[in-house]
């Protein structure tokens, strides 16, 4: 096919700057990460190809201490957050409207609305209260804080896949005498899984990645692995620091990967 | 009332009631950790400072919202304006300002070459946004730090080049904070931009053509008025999470060029004055409050006057 004399979509100049933008957005990326397979001391030179740092990141207990921990409290703050999500988006979907209904959506999405470092100070405020009331410091706190600001997106992906589902196979399972719980169980949640996974998953990676809250909230030596970093980031840094940054970047763009694939399938 | 009418709404009354149970959970975990402490927050700006942080609780007292703005000399205990204070509010509204402006700038180019890509590899080159999107705050900080700092990316190449002789500092300036925000929220403008070009209807271009349109006046005249919900919905995107930025000055700007979010920090830790901090706080969410309402006011009038 020959190309027009006069693309009526093209603007000049506009795939340069598209270039310029993509190389921009992975070329720091990438810099990271080669610096990571460095085999110096130090960032500030290069000297040679070397695993040397993952292998001191993998030993080095702090951050394994730090990487087990932000593991448990993404997954308990995600799975929490999924539960109340999907009930709050059945609660909130497929219905007139009814009195409460703005205030409820007000309140779910309220954790986005706020910006971060002024929800983690309030929350320093009153926690720091109750951690002296009940004598209480363990993660309990962390998960809390984490469920809360993952309930809006758990409840994103849930809550778009409710409002394209319509009552029918629900009210023929009610003719035939299933109870609501049967319903549910067999009708609801086999439609709703793909969104149910597409939430969880979303509210694991925005756990996994937080720093400001976990940092105001967090009780002395409850580092998790962002947290350790930006610790780590007031001194001197070596490449370990790029090392775990590394694995950290493979494992979520491995759950972006997956998360995109599920989400194409059901489309 | 008929028997019939009684039972649908009663069951109407049950089926309510049973919304609300449904979605319990959830509210009272936001409310117990995030809306509740936003009040009781709400509540310690108004009361006296205690002398090794915390408060004293119940002593009510002006002088945490009085201290945003104002300081008390110390010779003659008389009101100045506090410079410093406000200087820091200042340079997070310029920054965010000028973050906005260079994520637009940016952004709108490659949302638009994206969205006029044919339907499969559109696909693509949004999720390849998407990725830098889902990856860690503060992965993408740190990594923006090894591309500017002195023995960076940057200045190797411009010192290799002979653009320049002797690293150039950007570390620890403002420029440092710009570029980190611009490179980090990026996507936020980049993908509502986007959403909007793509549903653009090229008919209209096509006839602002017809007509002897230059490329220019069509840019001008049909594409931006038309994707300007999408314009707003970015910036708003953008402009929000800069104003309240914490970890990027801290990482980047270092001590001396910190915003809003690091001062408001300071008061919880060497400032010592929960009150001064719990104030400026609420005046951070009041300063993204104006800019919510300013969207919401624009997007409801951009959605009405061509849907």
């Amino acid at each position: 096919m020959f190309k027009s004399h006069f693309d009526i979509r093209s603007q000049p100049g506009f795939g340069f700057i598209t270039l310029f933008t993509f190389f921009a957005l992975y070329l720091p990326i990438a810099a990271l990460v080669i610096y990571s397979f460095n085999g110096a001391e130090s960032l500030s030179r290069w000297d040679g190809f070397s695993a040397r740092w993952f292998v001191a990141a993998w030993q080095n207990a702090a951050v394994q201490d730090a990487a087990i921990r932000s593991l448990i409290i993404a997954i308990w703050a995600a799975f929490l957050a999924t539960i109340a999500a999907t009930m709050a988006a059945l609660a909130t979907t497929r219905t007139t409207p009814y009195r409460g209904l703005t205030f409820k959506y007000a309140l779910i999405n309220q954790p986005l609305m706020v910006p971060e470092i002024v929800t983690a100070v309030a929350l320093l405020i009153v926690f720091s209260r109750i951690k002296v009331w009940t004598g209480y410091s363990g993660l309990g706190y962390l998960v809390v804080a984490h469920t809360a600001f993952c309930i809006p997106f758990a409840y994103l992906p849930i809550r778009a896949r409710l409002e394209s589902m319509d009552l029918t196979l629900e009210r023929a399972a009610a003719d035939l005498y299933a109870t609501r719980w049967q319903t549910f169980r067999h009708v609801t949640l086999p439609l709703l899984r793909p969104a149910v996974i597409a939430g969880f998953m979303l509210a694991f990676v925005i756990s996994l990645d937080d720093v400001v809250i976990t940092e105001f909230v967090k009780s002395g030596g409850q580092d998790t692995l962002p947290t350790y970093m930006l610790g780590q980031l007031r001194r001197e840094t070596t490449p370990e620091i790029n090392a775990i940054a590394t694995v950290f970047l493979a494992l979520s763009t491995a759950l972006v990967v997956v998360f995109f694939f599920i989400n194409r399938k059901k489309q | 009332m008929s028997g019939a009418q009684e039972a649908a709404l009663a069951a109407q009354k049950q089926d309510i009631r049973s919304r609300w149970l449904l979605s319990a959970p959830a509210l009272l975990i936001i409310f117990f950790a995030a809306v509740g402490p936003l009040l009781v927050m709400l509540l310690y700006s108004f009361m006296a400072k205690g002398d090794y942080g915390d408060v004293r609780f119940g002593e009510f007292s002006l002088e945490g919202w009085v201290s945003v703005f104002f300081q008390r000399d110390i010779f003659d205990d008389t009101l100045g304006l506090a410079d410093a204070h406000l200087s820091i509010i200042w340079r997070s509204l310029q920054l965010s300002f000028f973050t906005t402006l260079l994520t637009l700038i940016l952004g709108f180019p490659t949302a638009y070459f994206i969205a006029t890509r044919p339907p499969h590899t559109r696909e693509i080159w949004v999720f390849l946004v998407t990725i830098p999107f889902w990856t860690n705050l503060l992965i993408r900080t740190f990594a923006m730090q090894q591309v500017i700092r002195n023995e960076g990316l940057l200045n190797n190449a411009l010192i290799w080049l002979g653009v320049i002789d002797s690293p150039l500092q950007i570390m620890y300036t403002d420029t440092a904070n710009l570029l980190g925000m611009t490179y980090v929220y990026l996507p936020l403008m980049v993908l509502p931009l986007y959403a909007s070009i793509e549903k653009l209807d090229f008919r209209l271009v096509e006839a602002g053509y017809d007509l002897y349109a230059s490329r220019l006046q069509v840019l001008r005249r049909i594409v931006i008025p038309l994707v300007k919900p999408g314009i707003i919905a970015g910036s708003i995107l953008v402009f929000i999470p800069s104003l309240g930025a914490y970890v990027i000055p801290r990482v980047l700007g270092g001590g001396k060029n910190m915003m809003l979010g690091n001062l408001i920090e300071m008061q919880f830790g060497s400032g010592r004055n929960w009150p001064l901090g719990a104030a400026m706080s609420i005046t951070l969410m009041a300063l993204v409050m104006v800019a919510l309402i300013f969207y919401v006011r624009n997007a409801s009038r951009g959605g009405s006057s061509h849907v």
